[in-house]
C-alpha cells in the first residue's frame, strides 16, 4: 500500500496498520487487499467495478470496512458497492474515501445500494477527505440508495472534513413499515469549494420514521447547496434539519421540501443559516481563547 | 487588585448609564454590587472584560493599565467572568467547555468534582451538549462551573443566583463561602440578600453612580430597613 493511502486510511477509517474485521481496500481503481470471514462475505464485481457485500442473517455486531483511496490525479471512477444485509442482524459498515493529489483532477463516485433485511440495524460511516497540494481538483460524488425493510434501522454518519474541491451527494431512501432512517451529515467547505447534498426520502410504511440532520460550515468563498424532499406516503414521521454556519464570503442555499401525501403523515423541517453568534465567540474569549481559536473550536464542535 | 477609574458609558440611544465610576477591589474577599434593574451593573462587568468599551475611563489590574487589552488578553491575565445570560453551543459538551475553561484536558473525576460544586451530577451531565436542551438553571450552574474551572486572579459573577431553585440555593451559597476562604477576590453582581450577607463589602449602583459603598452589614441595614437588624452575636433581635 502506498504511503498516501496509509495517510488517508488513518483519517477515514479505524485502520491502524491493519483491520481486525472483514475488509476490502481499494487503491487507485483496484482492490489491493481483501479478507472476509465470519458473517461477512465480500464478492468483487467484474472489472474492479465494485463489490457485493453480504451479511448473514442474525449476525451480531458484525463490522466491515471498505475504504477507498486515490493517490494521484487522472483517476475518474464510478464504483458500485451493494450491501445485502440479512434479517435480524446488527452490523457496522465503514466506507470512507480519500483522494490525495498534487495537480490536475481526480474523481471518485461511490454508488452504494443498501438492501437492509427485516429488523436489522445497520450503522453506516462515511468519512471523506481530500489531501495534497492546493490547485489540484479533487471531486467526490457519493450516491446512496437505501431500501429499509420492515422494522429495520439505518444510522448513517456522513462527514466531509475538507480538501474536496467539489462534491455532489445524493441520498435516496425508501422505508417500509416500522423502519427508521437516521442521518447525521456534516460538511465543511473552504476556499472556492462547492458541495451539494440532495436527499430524497420516501416514507412508504406505517410508523416509518426519518430523521435527517445536516450541519454545514461554508468558509471563505465556498458554496453549499442543500435540498431535501421527504415524502410521507403513510402514517409516518419525518424530520429534516439543515443547520449551517457561514464565515467569510461563504454561501449556503437550502431548499427543503415536504410532501405529506398521506393525511397521517407528520413532517417537519428546520433550517438555520448564519454566522457564528458573536456571543459564542465572546464567551470563549473570556475563557482565554483568541478570536480565531474560538471560531475554530465552535466549528469543530458544530461539525462533530 | 482591580481598579476602575472614571468609567463612563452611554447606551446607544445616548442615555448616560455609567457616570464617572471609580472603584477599587482589594485582593481578597467578596464584593457584591447591587442596584436597580438597568442601572448598568452588567455593563460595568462587561467593561472590565472588554466586552463593552467605556466612553471614558481606565481599567487597571495589579497596577497595570489594561484598558487597551482585549477580552482574550484579560482572560489570560486571570480575570474570569460568568455571564448573566449564559451562551449555548451546539456540539460542545459540558466536559469540553470545562476543558476550554481550565485550559487543559480534564479527567472524568475533575469534571465531576467541578459539577458537584454547582450541584450537578457528572454522570448525568458531563457529556451533554451545552445547547438549547439544558434548562435555565442547569446552564446557569454550568456557567458558574466554567468560572470555577479557571485559574483565576479575580472571579466575577453576574447574578449567579438567577434561575437557581430555592432547594439548591444553599448549595450555591456554600460555593461562595468556599471562595471567600480562598485568596482569590470575588466580585458578584446580585440582588440576593443571602449573597449580600456573606459579602465583605456591598456597592450600590444607581442612576449611573455609586450611591452606597461600605461594609456588608452597614449597607444591608440601609438597604433593608424593614428587615430585623442583626445583633453583634449574629442573632436576630
Ligand atoms: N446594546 C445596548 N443597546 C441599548 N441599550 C443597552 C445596551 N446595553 C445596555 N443597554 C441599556 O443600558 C442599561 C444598563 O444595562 P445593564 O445590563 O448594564 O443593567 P443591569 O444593571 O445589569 O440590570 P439588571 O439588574 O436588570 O441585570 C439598560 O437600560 C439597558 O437597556
Ligand atoms: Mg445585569
Amino acid at each position: 500500500m502506498k504511503k498516501e493511502s496509509e495517510e488517508i486510511m488513518r483519517i477515514i477509517s479505524e485502520w491502524k496498520g491493519s483491520f481486525d474485521c472483514p475488509y476490502s481496500i481499494r487503491e487507485d481503481g483496484k482492490s489491493i487487499d481483501r479478507k472476509d470471514f465470519g458473517d461477512v462475505r465480500i464478492v468483487p464485481k467484474a472489472d474492479n467495478k465494485g463489490l457485493d457485500v453480504y451479511v448473514k442473517e442474525g449476525a451480531k455486531n458484525a463490522r466491515v470496512a471498505i475504504p477507498s483511496c486515490i493517490t494521484h490525479s487522472g483517476i475518474d471512477e464510478d464504483v458500485y458497492n451493494d450491501f445485502h444485509i440479512g434479517e435480524d442482524s446488527v452490523v457496522t459498515i465503514d466506507a470512507g474515501c480519500g483522494i490525495h493529489s498534487e495537480q490536475g483532477m481526480s474523481r471518485h463516485s461511490g454508488k452504494h445500494r443498501f438492501f437492509i433485511g427485516k429488523n436489522s440495524h445497520v450503522t453506516y460511516l462515511e468519512k471523506h477527505v481530500g489531501l495534497g497540494k492546493e490547485g489540484a481538483k479533487r471531486v467526490m460524488d457519493p450516491y446512496s440508495e437505501i431500501h429499509l425493510e420492515e422494522g429495520s434501522t439505518l444510522d448513517m454518519e456522513v462527514s466531509q472534513i475538507g480538501g474536496l474541491e467539489e462534491s455532489h451527494r445524493i441520498t435516496k431512501a425508501f422505508l417500509d413499515k416500522d423502519s427508521t432512517l437516521k442521518v447525521k451529515e456534516s460538511l465543511l467547505t473552504e476556499k472556492r469549494q462547492i458541495a451539494t447534498t440532495d436527499f430524497h426520502v420516501e416514507l412508504n410504511g406505517d410508523s416509518s420514521n426519518a430523521d435527517i440532520v445536516s450541519r454545514s460550515v461554508a468558509k471563505d468563498e465556498s458554496k453549499q447547496e442543500y435540498t431535501s424532499r421527504i415524502v410521507g406516503n403513510a402514517r409516518c414521521t419525518g424530520h429534516s434539519e439543515c443547520d449551517a454556519i457561514i464565515t467569510g464570503k461563504g454561501k449556503v442555499y437550502a431548499s427543503p421540501a415536504l410532501d405529506a401525501v398521506n393525511e397521517d403523515a407528520s413532517l417537519i423541517h428546520e433550517a438555520a443559516i448564519g454566522k457564528i453568534a458573536g456571543e459564542q465567540i465572546m464567551k470563549l474569549k473570556t475563557l482565554g481563547l483568541s478570536e480565531e481559536e474560538a471560531e475554530e473550536r465552535i466549528i469543530m464542535g458544530f461539525l462533530s | 487588585m482591580l481598579e476602575l477609574i472614571g468609567l463612563t458609558w452611554d447606551a446607544p440611544d445616548g442615555r448616560r448609564i455609567l457616570d464617572d465610576i471609580t472603584l477599587s477591589f482589594p485582593s481578597s474577599g467578596i464584593t457584591v454590587i447591587t442596584g436597580p434593574n438597568g442601572g448598568g451593573k452588567t455593563t460595568l462587568l462587561k467593561i472590565v472584560m472588554d466586552i463593552e468599551h467605556p466612553l471614558k475611563g481606565k481599567v487597571l489590574f495589579d497596577g497595570e493599565d489594561i484598558t487597551s487589552l482585549d477580552t482574550t488578553e484579560r482572560a489570560r491575565m486571570g480575570i474570569s467572568y460568568g455571564f448573566q445570560t449564559p451562551v449555548r453551543f451546539k456540539g460542545i459538551t459540558i466536559h469540553d467547555l470545562l476543558e476550554i475553561a481550565s485550559g487543559k484536558s480534564l479527567e472524568k473525576e475533575d469534571v465531576n468534582r467541578l459539577l458537584a460544586k454547582v450541584g450537578l451530577c457528572g454522570k448525568d451531565y458531563a457529556e451533554r451538549e451545552v445547547d438549547q436542551t439544558l434548562s435555565g438553571g442547569e446552564i446557569k450552574r454550568i456557567e458558574i462551573a466554567s468560572v470555577l474551572a479557571r485559574e483565576s486572579r479575580i472571579a466575577i459573577f453576574d447574578e449567579p443566583e438567577a434561575g437557581i431553585d430555592i432547594w439548591s440555593f444553599s448549595g450555591l451559597i456554600s460555593v461562595f463561602e468556599e471562595l471567600k476562604k480562598g485568596d482569590v477576590p470575588v466580585l458578584i453582581v446580585s440582588h440576593q440578600e443571602r449573597l449580600m450577607e456573606i459579602a465583605d463589602r456591598i456597592i450600590v449602583i444607581e442612576g449611573g453612580r455609586v450611591s452606597m459603598d461600605g461594609k456588608s452589614e452597614d449597607v444591608l441595614k440601609k438597604l433593608l430597613p424593614s428587615a430585623c437588624p442583626l445583633k453583634k452575636n449574629g442573632e436576630r433581635v
